[in-house]
């Protein structure tokens, strides 16, 4: 029985930076290109959930476990995994689980993904942030990829693993306490000198391994923080090197491997032999084959589409103020409230999945879900209907403008789903003033904002892709 | 489930009651409503200056209202046998009145429906005369919004999953303008005009009230070019943030004459709470509210009005956001459905028109101050239909006319769920 990558979706989120108005605005940094941005309302937790959403679109799967990686956790001594399970919609007999720290422990969920029976969802994630005019803050980029990994039986598998190996080393590259709001970097050229052997050691093994040669691969990605030292590395990978994207979304740290990954597979052939080689305090590479099943897969949000898609029009002020490192003055409204624990238990269903109740007998959609129909009045005639992933029609908008918002002025949208359901959402990732009754537009996951320690999660409209 | 939706939104009002325009609605309230048409009467009203009292407490004006209503139906407090109190946020329980007026043990309700919530104090009061329970009862309404220190309306909300909508009161109702506009054709720049007509004569009919909180002509060009607050509605297009009371005595309305040569009669109460459906049936368009379509039908059926627009002489109406007054023109039976803007715009409902509505300056100039506000809109119709109101804002309706009739329209809530209350009241029996 085969096993391997049987799904896979990147998340790009929509804004960039062109990390020239760095250097506009500071007189120092940025550089040319640009970087991926999560929205203010985004975070590691729901860039997950809209990756594992592509990964998922239009399958029948259903992981066994959500194994979540970030070195960003929107939460400590709470479980993130969970909210993307819950957004999911996904049975309570699935695991979920978080590995956090640094980006290498988005190896740990890769291999438990791939070791552990049954069909495993893996979701990196990362939310990169800097000091201003550091490399950080312009070589950065937020991003998430998910990887489902199971039997052949399951669902095709697309991709298979040929062999790896690790090596590692106690070094102190980039270091970053709990709390902080960005990383310390040691001098650039004593962690290119310890990548390097680090990596071609676990290159040589890897290959020893997987059991084919150098000239047998197709494709060579060489991921990592130490921009320096995956320059240097890729220099021997010649025209068998696929770009890293740091050019055009920044590095993703956690996500970046496998956002890089996913671009790759995007494209690839059947047959084709890939080596992924990952640099974070030490060096992981892995040969990895597609499969004749790749040739019928369709992503349904390839990442080119993705990068493609993005804003570049985000102004740099705005960039730092949704990064914390701008405190602008709050409109004069009452702070938002938190989420209470036992209603938004209560209601997980709605507020994490989108779950509604459609009226068997009138077939009135309710959102939020009702036990009374509006149409009829047949009381606990129920069925759940998940609207996650049903497009939609704007009847009605405004931009609210007194709201509080952490990036106002709040968009308001009165939305009819395609088949039938109607909900008032805020609307996302769009100009206001672009915003027209007509528009079509689709759910996203996204954090409302977060009051006295507490994110409060739900579901947004965005324009519709394409 | 397409056929059964589209037969409700044609049916009309089948009250069995015929109303000149007819009105679109979902469902019918089916319930025995028999009014208590000239049963009860008004026979002192009190109303306070609206505006920010940064000198004046929830007491002082408690104690303002309640006296100027005493003195006003000629009585004391001591003739007042039971009190109902509306104030959404400025106080909780009886004691919120008992206190600061001193009352002996007597009871007090203290109620809450939104912004509708002084009506609300005014009609429970009204059956508590009607049934007899009581002889002589006082309606008084209060609201401090300018304590707060915040922009707009706040309020507490019980715990929630943080799912509720969190957009702000103007917003809410900024969702008529472009569905109204859209619906019916006109374009932006129209749209901003009507809107900015609303306005432009409320503050004008303000201008004429000592007692309105802004009483000053404001040009359309101010209006319109006033800081965006959410859609196309800039902060002229909002009711005044507001701190004041209002309050009226009420006896049965055969004892009214004891008290007073002129009382005013109450000829329809009705209230209407809505399902809440709006932001989930996709049959509801945003151009009406059904509450309102309800409760102006259940009041017009009391009153026995059949044609509200040539037989009442003027109407006090919810004008919280201009789009509100524009929309409320056309469910309250005062203009057809998509004409209410030209109606307005050709001047219909300012002070010298066929209908003067909010002349006394309505939420958008005299304030909004939520507890106090139905109150308010009555006591201008106990002013104008009694020949009391200044001269300079009397309106022609009554005095040359002689029409008897006013109408007055409280409204909590948003566009899709709302709470309606609607009430007509007269200067003659019968």
């Amino acid at each position: 029985m085969g096993r391997g990558i049987i799904a896979y979706g990147a998340y790009v989120p929509y804004w960039r930076l062109d990390r020239s108005k760095i250097t506009a605005a500071m007189g120092s940094g940025g550089g040319r290109g640009h970087r991926a941005v999560a929205s203010y309302d985004e975070d590691t937790t729901t860039m997950g959930v809209e990756a594992a959403r592509n990964a998922l679109r239009g399958s029948e799967i259903v992981p066994d476990s959500v194994l979540f990686s970030t070195a960003n956790p929107a939460y400590m001594d709470k479980t993130n995994a969970s909210a993307i399970h819950a957004a999911l919609d996904l049975p309570q007999s699935s695991w979920a689980v978080d590995a956090g720290g640094a980006p290498r422990s988005s190896e740990a969920i890769w291999a438990l993904a791939a070791a552990n029976r049954g069909t495993n969802l893996a979701v990196a994630a990362d939310l990169r942030t800097g000091r201003p005019t550091s490399g950080d803050e312009a070589g950065g980029g937020d991003g998430a990829a998910a990887f489902v990994f199971g039997d052949d039986s399951v669902s095709p598998v697309l991709c298979e693993w040929l062999g790896g190996a690790v090596a590692t080393a106690e070094f102190t590259d980039r270091y970053r306490q709990p709390g902080d709001a960005y990383s310390r970097i040691w001098e650039e050229r004593f962690g290119e000198q310890v990548y390097l052997p680090l990596a071609n050691d676990a290159i040589e093994r890897a290959l020893a391994d997987a059991g084919v040669g150098l000239d047998a691969i197709d494709k060579i990605a060489i991921v990592g923080l130490h921009a320096r030292a995956v320059r240097g590395l890729s220099r021997v990978a010649g025209d068998k090197l696929v770009g890293d994207l740091t050019g055009e979304i920044g590095n993703t740290g956690t996500a970046h491997a496998a956002i890089v990954l996913a671009a790759v597979l995007d494209e690839a052939a059947p047959g084709e032999t890939i080596l992924l080689v990952h640099l974070a305090d030490g060096a992981t590479a892995d040969v990895l084959r597609t499969t004749d099943a790749i040739a019928d897969h369709a992503p349904y949000a390839p990442v080119r589409s993705q990068i493609n898609r993005g804003n570049d029009g985000l102004d740099y002020n705005k960039f730092l103020t949704w990064r914390g490192f701008l405190d602008r003055e709050p409109p004069r409204r009452p702070d938002p409230e938190r989420p209470g624990a036992p209603p938004a238990f209560r209601s997980e269903d709605w507020k994490y999945a989108f779950v509604g109740s459609r009226d068997r007998s009138s077939g009135a959609i309710h959102l939020p879900p009702m036990r009374v129909s509006m149409e009829g009045g047949a009381v606990d005639d129920m069925e759940r209907v998940r609207m996650a992933d049903v497009p939609a029609t704007i009847a009605t908008f405004t931009v609210d403008r007194l709201a509080f918002s952490l990036s106002p002025p709040m968009v308001a949208v009165v939305i009819d789903y395609d088949g039938g359901g109607r909900f008032q959402a805020e609307m996302t990732d769009v100009d206001p003033d672009e915003v027209r009754i007509g528009d079509r537009v689709e759910m996203t996951f996204r954090r409302l904002y977060s009051a006295e320690g507490i994110h409060n999660y739900f579901w947004k409209a965005r324009p519709a892709a394409g | 489930m397409l056929a059964l939706r589209k037969q409700r939104q044609a049916s009309t009002v089948a009250s069995g009651h015929n109303v000149k325009y007819p009105q679109p609605t979902t469902r019918q309230a089916h319930m025995s409503s028999h009014g208590i048409r000239d049963k009860v009467a008004i026979v002192g009203m009190g109303c306070t200056q609206f505006g920010e009292h940064w000198d004046r407490s929830v007491d002082d004006m408690l104690t303002d209202a309640a006296h100027d209503a005493y003195a006003s139906a000629g009585v004391t407090q001591d003739d007042i046998d039971a009190f109902w109190l509306g104030t959404m946020g400025s106080g909780v329980s009886g004691l919120t009145l008992s206190k600061p007026l001193q009352l002996d043990y007597k009871p007090v309700t203290r109620l809450e429906n939104m912004c509708a919530t002084g009506s609300e104090a005014f009609r429970n009061a009204a059956y508590a005369v009607a049934s007899g329970a009581y002889d002589m009862v006082m309606a008084i309404g209060v609201e401090k919004l300018k304590d707060s220190g915040y922009s707009g309306l706040t309020g507490a909300r019980p715990p929630s999953d943080g799912t509720d909508s969190t957009i702000t009161a103007p917003a809410t109702f900024s969702l008529l303008a472009p569905a109204y506009a859209h619906k019916y054709g006109l374009d932006e720049e129209t749209m901003k005009e009507v809107l900015t007509r609303i306005a432009w004569k409320n503050h004008r009919n303000g201008s004429l009230n000592p007692r309105a909180q802004f009483r000053k002509e404001v040009a359309k060009e101010t209006i319109a070019g006033s800081p965006l607050i959410a859609g196309p509605l800039g902060i002229f297009d909002c009711s005044g943030v507001s701190d004041g009371s209002a309050a009226a005595v009420l006896v049965r309305a055969e004892d009214a004459h004891k008290y007073c040569d002129n009382p005013l009669y109450i000829k329809a109460l009705s209230f209407a709470s809505g399902p809440a459906t709006g932001a989930l049936d996709s049959t509801y368009d945003y151009t009406t509210f059904r509450e309102v379509v309800a409760s102006a039908a259940e009041a017009y059926k009391q009153a026995g009005i059949t044609d509200p627009r040539s037989q009442i002489a003027m109407a006090e109406v919810h004008d919280c956001f201009t789009p509100t007054e524009l929309v409320l023109m056309e469910d309250l039976g005062f203009a057809e459905r998509g004409l209410g803007w030209k109606e307005a715009m050709a001047g219909t409902f300012d002070l010298d028109g066929d209908l003067p509505v909010n002349p006394d300056g309505g939420l958008k100039s005299f304030g909004h101050p939520i507890g106090a506000s139905g109150l308010r809109m009555l006591f201008e119709c106990w002013l104008q239909l009694r020949g009391q109101a200044p001269p300079e804002r009397q309106i022609p309706s009554v005095t040359e006319q002689g029409k008897t009739l006013g109408l007055t329209h409280n409204l909590g809530g948003q566009p899709g769920a709302a709470v309606s209350f609607v009430s007509v009241v007269g200067s003659e029996l019968g």
